[in-house]
């Protein structure tokens, strides 16, 4: 099993001991206010992901040989769920990512977040994630 | 104004199948009127006859079932021109919407502007009142200037009337704003502008919810709207144009229907209205508009106004009780039941993903109006539309609501 995919189990049972939609909501708005997750030097244009409503920014950097990743959106809730996805996605090797898949997040029942009419620029993150590691899994000396 | 006895809208949202739902387990609180209405059992059994009884295509067959369906749809254009006072049914082009009406105009006007030509835009309008204009402009070289708006989401009439020149060839403007909801001075915009020979258009696209607009007496030169939002389906709206003007306007797309003679050398298209409606129509949605409007005509647009109005000082006195509130745009007095808000340190969108956990469908975002937000500087507003079929406790729920997010997000 990689990591990635152990990482997405543990979030799934920590999600299974919440009751209801406002306990999970509650938890994602803590994760969203406690974590400074982006240089704001990287808040700029450049790094922009663009929702209709709410804004995200991703950064990347390679560290030895995993891609580690740092992100930050205006909306606390869109926030909460990108400290997740950082969770299972940053510090990981370019080849798990690009082959990781994201259904975790329908069985943290988080699924409506994906879908496009949010719009909130999350399906473009999760793309975005896998674009930045496919661009340094292109990179690496082939072996 | 007061509202009228006999309206009770108990019996009225009986109408509105869609009104018993639930959303996430919590009854539907449906306050995103504005962006579209719901759709009463009139008028769904007014689409399922079509589909059963008469479904043909129509100004062709010579057949029993062409003609039913041929009456039926013009007798739906002479229901919308008798509501709206046009002279003649031909001054009313069936289109496909707003959108599509203002693009038809736009496009027609290609021929008639040339460099220096001014077309002014109001600030308040929805994007689709301010795209096909831009593109206008890079055509032929006219210049868009910006009507600004006041803090208050009023227009600034007084700097109107400097910006008018005898350059000024078009005028767009919504008769009620979709983001804030003011109802715009659009007879005196009408008069204004024509002292100088300026044409106006006017989309009525979030008027023709509340108020009943009578094109002669306003004297617009065009005015347009979408039966999505009177309780009519999607993809069918309406396009009035003073018969001249739709006459000198070159048609908008070709093919069948909108032509007289076809041949390789040369065609002649077809007089009004059918030189705008080329191809087949959406026949069934113009025959339910023009039963949607019958429908919210039975009901009566002066209950529908003074009702409304009720719901948005209840709703706006409610709001008032968070410390936090902004309130967007004008007074309750000058303007339909619309409010447009957020709270001091929140995101909007933070607080319509929690609402909508509680069964409230208000809109957040730009409603397609970032000129607006952007006057604001915010990223959008959380916008709470009223209809006729919304009630006071409805407004409670929502008020709940609310208070449960702001202690969630705060």
């Amino acid at each position: 099993m990689s990591n990635i995919q152990q990482i997405q189990e543990d979030i799934v049972d920590e999600f299974a001991l919440f009751d209801d939609w406002m306990q999970r909501y509650e938890y994602m708005i803590e994760l969203g206010k406690s974590l400074p997750l982006i240089d704001d030097k990287y808040k700029t244009d450049d790094y922009i992901i663009k929702g209709c409503q709410s804004k995200v920014w991703v950064h990347a950097d390679m560290k030895e040989d995993k891609v580690v990743f740092t992100a930050d959106s205006d909306a606390i809730i869109t926030k909460g769920i990108i400290a997740i996805l950082i969770r299972v996605f940053s510090n990981q090797r370019p080849k798990d990512i690009i082959e990781a898949n994201t259904d975790f997040i329908d069985e943290i029942g988080l699924k409506e977040h994906l879908s496009p009419t949010r719009a909130n620029g999350l399906v473009s993150m999760i793309k975005q994630l896998k674009m930045y590691a496919l661009g340094y899994e292109n990179k690496q000396p082939q072996n | 104004m007061k509202v009228a006895e006999r309206f009770d809208v108990t019996k009225i949202r009986q109408d509105f199948p869609i009104l018993n739902r639930k959303v996430n387990g919590k009854p539907l609180v449906y306050f995103d009127n504005a962006a579209t209405s719901q759709t009463p059992q009139q008028v769904i059994d007014c689409i399922v006859d079509y589909y059963q009884n008469y479904n043909a295509n129509i100004h062709r067959g010579v057949h029993a079932l062409s003609q039913e369906a041929t009456d039926a749809y013009e007798k739906a254009r002479q229901i919308i021109q008798q509501h709206f006072n046009a002279k003649e049914s031909k001054e009313i082009i069936l289109t496909a919407g707003t959108t599509h009406s203002i693009n038809l105009v736009a496009n027609g006007f290609e021929k008639f502007l040339q460099k220096g030509d001014e077309i002014l835009v109001s600030g308040l309008e929805h994007h689709s009142n301010i795209v096909p204009w831009q593109m206008l402009c890079e055509k032929t070289g006219a210049l868009l200037k910006v009507l600004p708006m006041s803090e208050t989401g009023t227009l600034n009439m007084s700097q109107f009337e400097v910006m008018l020149n005898p350059n000024t060839k078009l005028v767009m403007v919504n008769h009620v704003s979709n983001a804030l909801g003011t109802i715009n001075p659009i007879q005196e915009i009408i008069k204004k502008a024509h002292d100088f020979g300026a044409k106006v258009l006017v989309d009525g696209a979030q008027s023709a919810p509340h108020l009943k607009a009578d094109v002669q007496a306003l004297d617009v030169d065009f005015y347009t709207c979408s039966a999505h939002k009177i309780c009519g389906p999607t993809g069918i709206g309406m396009l009035y144009g003073k018969r001249e003007l739709l006459e000198a306007l070159p048609p908008y797309q070709g093919g069948g229907e909108m032509i007289d003679q076809v041949s390789f050398e040369k065609t002649t298209y077809a007089g009004l209205p059918n030189k705008f409606e080329a191809g087949t129509p959406n026949i069934c949605g113009g025959i339910a508009f023009g039963r949607a409007i019958n429908y919210m005509n039975e009901i009566g647009f002066e209950n529908i106004q003074a009702y409304e109005h009720e719901l948005l000082l209840y709703a706006t006195k409610r709001l008032e009780e968070f410390d936090n509130i902004i309130i967007y745009g004008t007074s309750p007095e000058q303007k339909t039941a619309v409010i447009s808000f957020n709270f001091e340190g929140l995101h909007p969108y933070d607080v319509g993903t929690l609402v909508d956990k509680m069964g409230i469908a208000v809109r957040t975002g730009h409603h397609c109006a970032q000129p607006i937000m952007e006057f604001f500087k915010i990223p959008g507003t959380i916008r709470a539309s009223f209809s006729f079929y919304n009630t006071k406790e409805e407004i409670d729920l929502m008020i709940d609501a609310l208070k449960k997010a702001n202690s969630m997000l705060l």
